[in-house]
């Protein structure tokens, strides 16, 4: 088992999300992470998901996802091949501003930034890969964190290829 | 009632203000459909209008069940290539599709099913007949659709079209909200001819056809299989022409049968489970094998880590996601069979296997003599499948469309039925769909007129779907139906013989007088539990100019042999 991230081109089309999906539920593997967004070819969204599979198994995935219609291509790196992000925000009380440890030293450590204050809590926000914001929730949380949320991850492969050229090549003949 | 003039079909190329519904069947003679297999009901009654005045044209069967409509729409496109096309109402209508749509989409048939909808307004709000079916077919289909406005009518169906009977073929769903049947639009119809997220056809590499051809050419025991992709493709003179030039055995999967005919000598016979012992044990000792148009289902392997593990596997399959999924390849061409074979064809050598295939004339000699003689020619009392389907075959020189049910009258009729003629099996091969026979074949009578068409059925399975004969009375078509009647769920029943200590749990049927059913129908029938009565019953069921019902009492606990134990290696193959 290894983690791998599959990035997944598809057409912009309601219910398609489940057709991707539906190709691990199915075969009882669990998403780690799921994000969905535009990508620099217009109309094509790209999704982005975390899974831990073995090499062999996100092979036949890929393809399974490839063979839906309005799938246009889908890929699957491991986690080195990619520069990849999440986002963390936390809710924390305004008192953990005043209770003798050093939070803004901690933020400042963490390269995390503060977004909203008001008179009852704050919000700090942070990027960075998944151990790194948990490294930031594991020191917060003993400061009385009230909320916390993090994104899934997005990526981007770092062999250089463009989407449109995939696109080109299937329809090459 | 209005025909089709030659103005009315002209003015499909102009925009026309009309209704959706009137525009659904407007795209359904676009794409050349003769017959429509449906049920009525309220989401889908403004189409059921429209087709009122289109009754010459566009021939709607009024099916007695949503899951007949979906059967015999798949029977149809399995005899003709063509889509089959069924239509049902929301909800109810539209859940009894699913097991016909799963069917299709496992065995690759074009479908495509159109299902009513509650108008857009009520969606999500649990209206009555009201479910989500896009979301309960999106697993089974290869593409569904929910049209919420009638501008999009045009553009869906002949996308879906397209989709359902290009390259792998597959069953399409589209659901039509009420609204969008009954508002207006600017119809115009443009045949669909790319999608550009989809590639149909892919093409095979040149070099690694080259590669292939070096194999085969150098292989000392070169195996081929193949399966529906020939007969979808249309690949059978291609196939005849590999296995005559290399000498090579072929063996069939269920769904490859009658894309070679049963008598030619390199045709080696049936694999799997209950296929004939020498292509299950031989495929462990072949050096090369050539899958063609073929998954490697798990009842053709058996346990994999034991399947073939000697051999260099050549796929040719136009479905890349099938490459690797099951059996690791040497060589993967990924394209359409006929034309990779074709190409293929000029870089093969002309050999012979004189010896090799020898091999698999004696394991089928040891097999006549322990198995095939005694099931065709039985001595003892009871009658044997075997023998019915040997007799048939007397009677229809292998140019019949044989359908079959599911269970072990299926793997009777699938190992013995004789074939001369292309697209004659038809059968549920992938999810085993009891209830699949009687529907199905009436659609194939439909789609290939001029063929005998007998239905091969078990008693258990004939009483899934028998309603149907209240169809094939209606629109008095000919069709031959073969009860074989074991008074058992005899496959169930054979597994709990063998593997649940005879503990025969729920599979003995206490049966009704299926000969006054048929006759209810209006269909004559009779009932033969003689074997001295069976040849002159035949030939009054072949003789006659109408449907006909033949229920034959068979031995009560027969097993089909040979058998691969599920799960088990394909070389431990049982013939007791």
């Amino acid at each position: 088992m290894k983690e791998f991230t599959v990035s997944v081109f598809t057409e912009n089309k309601v219910g398609l999300l489940n057709r991707v999906t539906v190709v691990l539920t199915r075969r009882h593997i669990n998403i780690e992470s799921l994000t969905v967004s535009e990508s620099e070819v217009e109309g094509i969204h790209r999704f982005t998901i975390v899974i831990n599979v073995a090499e062999d198994q996100v092979k036949k995935i890929v393809k399974q996802m490839e063979k839906q219609v309005d799938v246009v291509k889908a890929f699957y790196h491991e986690t080195d091949e990619t520069v990849h992000q999440e986002i963390a925000l936390y809710k924390m009380p305004i008192s953990a501003l005043s209770n003798g440890l050093n939070l803004e030293k901690m933020l400042r450590h963490h390269h995390a930034r503060i977004l909203s204050v008001s008179p009852e809590f704050l919000i700090v926000e942070k990027t960075g890969h998944k151990a790194e914001t948990q490294e930031l929730f594991n020191q917060l949380q003993p400061l009385g964190l009230l909320e916390f949320v993090r994104s899934g991850r997005i990526a981007i492969t770092k062999p250089m290829k463009k989407f449109s050229e995939h696109m080109e090549e299937m329809h090459a003949f | 009632m209005k025909t089709l003039t030659k103005e009315k079909s002209s003015a499909f190329t102009d925009t026309e203000n009309i209704s959706g519904a009137l525009a659904i069947v407007k795209c359904l003679l676009e794409e050349q459909v003769e017959y429509i297999f449906g049920y009525p009901g309220g989401a889908i009654m403004p189409v059921y209008d429209a087709m009122y005045d289109y009754q010459e044209e566009l021939k709607h069967i009024l099916n007695r069940h949503e899951q007949g409509a979906v059967h015999a729409a798949q029977g149809y496109a399995r005899a003709t290539g063509r889509v089959g096309v069924c239509i049902a109402t929301s909800g109810p209508g539209a859940t009894n599709l699913i097991t016909g749509i799963a069917d299709a989409l496992i065995d690759s048939t074009p479908l495509v099913c159109i299902t009513g909808q509650v108008p857009k307004r009520l969606i999500g709000s649990d209206a009555f007949q009201e479910t989500d079916v896009i979301g309960i077919s999106l697993p089974v289909t290869k593409w569904n659709y929910q049209i919420t406005k009638a501008s999009e009518i045009p553009e869906i169906f002949a996308k879906a079209f397209y989709i359902a009977a290009s390259g792998r073929p597959g069953p399409v769903l589209i659901d039509i909200t009420k609204n969008a049947q009954i508002e207006m639009l600017d119809y115009y119809y443009k045949k669909c001819d790319h999608v550009r997220s989809y590639v149909p056809v892919p093409k095979a590499n040149p070099t690694e056809i080259e590669r292939a051809a070096e194999l085969i050419n150098k292989a000392k025991r070169p195996f081929l299989l193949f399966g529906h992709g020939v007969t979808i493709s249309g690949a059978e003179k291609e196939l005849k022409e590999v296995i005559e030039k290399t000498g090579v055995p072929a063996a069939w999967t269920i769904m490859g049968l009658s894309a070679l005919e049963t008598e030619h000598p390199q045709n080696v016979g049936m694999l799997g489970m209950h296929g004939n012992y020498g292509p299950n044990i031989l495929t462990n000792e072949c050096d090369v094998m050539i899958a063609v148009g073929m998954r490697f289902d798990d009842r053709v392997t058996g346990d994999l880590n034991t399947y073939a593990k000697q051999a260099k596997v050549i796929h040719l399959e136009i479905d890349p996601a099938e490459v690797d999924k099951n059996v690791k390849t040497e060589v993967a061409l990924v394209g359409d069979c006929k034309v990779t074979m074709q190409a293929l064809l000029p870089l093969l050598k002309k050999n012979n296997h004189k010896p090799w295939l020898q091999r698999f004339h004696d394991c089928m000699k040891m097999e006549q003599e322990m198995i095939i003689e005694k099931e065709l020619h039985p001595s003892k009392e009871g009658m044997t499948m075997g023998e019915v389907i040997r007799r048939i075959n007397d009677r229809t020189d292998g140019r019949a469309i044989i359908v079959t049910d599911v269970g072990q009258h299926q793997m009777v009729a699938c190992r013995y039925a004789r074939f001369q003629q292309h697209r004659g099996n038809i059968t549920s091969g992938g999810l085993g769909t009891m209830g699949f026979c009687l529907p199905a074949a009436f659609g194939a009578k439909l789609g290939a007129p001029n063929r005998d068409v007998v239905a091969i059925i078990g008693d258990g399975g004939f009483q899934m779907t028998l309603q149907e004969l209240g169809t094939i009375w209606q629109t008095q078509t000919n069709v031959k139906i073969v009860i074989l009647n074991n008074e058992f769920l005899g496959m169930v029943r054979q597994w709990q013989q063998l593997f649940f200590d005879k503990r025969y749990s729920a599979t003995e049927l206490v049966n009704p007088n299926f000969v006054a059913i048929s006759k209810g129908f209006g269909i004559d029938a009779e009932r033969v539990d003689k074997r001295e009565n069976l040849d002159d019953a035949l030939n009054r069921m072949f003789g006659c100019e109408q449907s006909y019902l033949l229920e034959i009492m068979v031995e009560k606990e027969d097993c089909v042999f040979p058998m691969i134990p599920a799960g088990a290696s394909v070389s431990q193959i049982r013939l007791s």
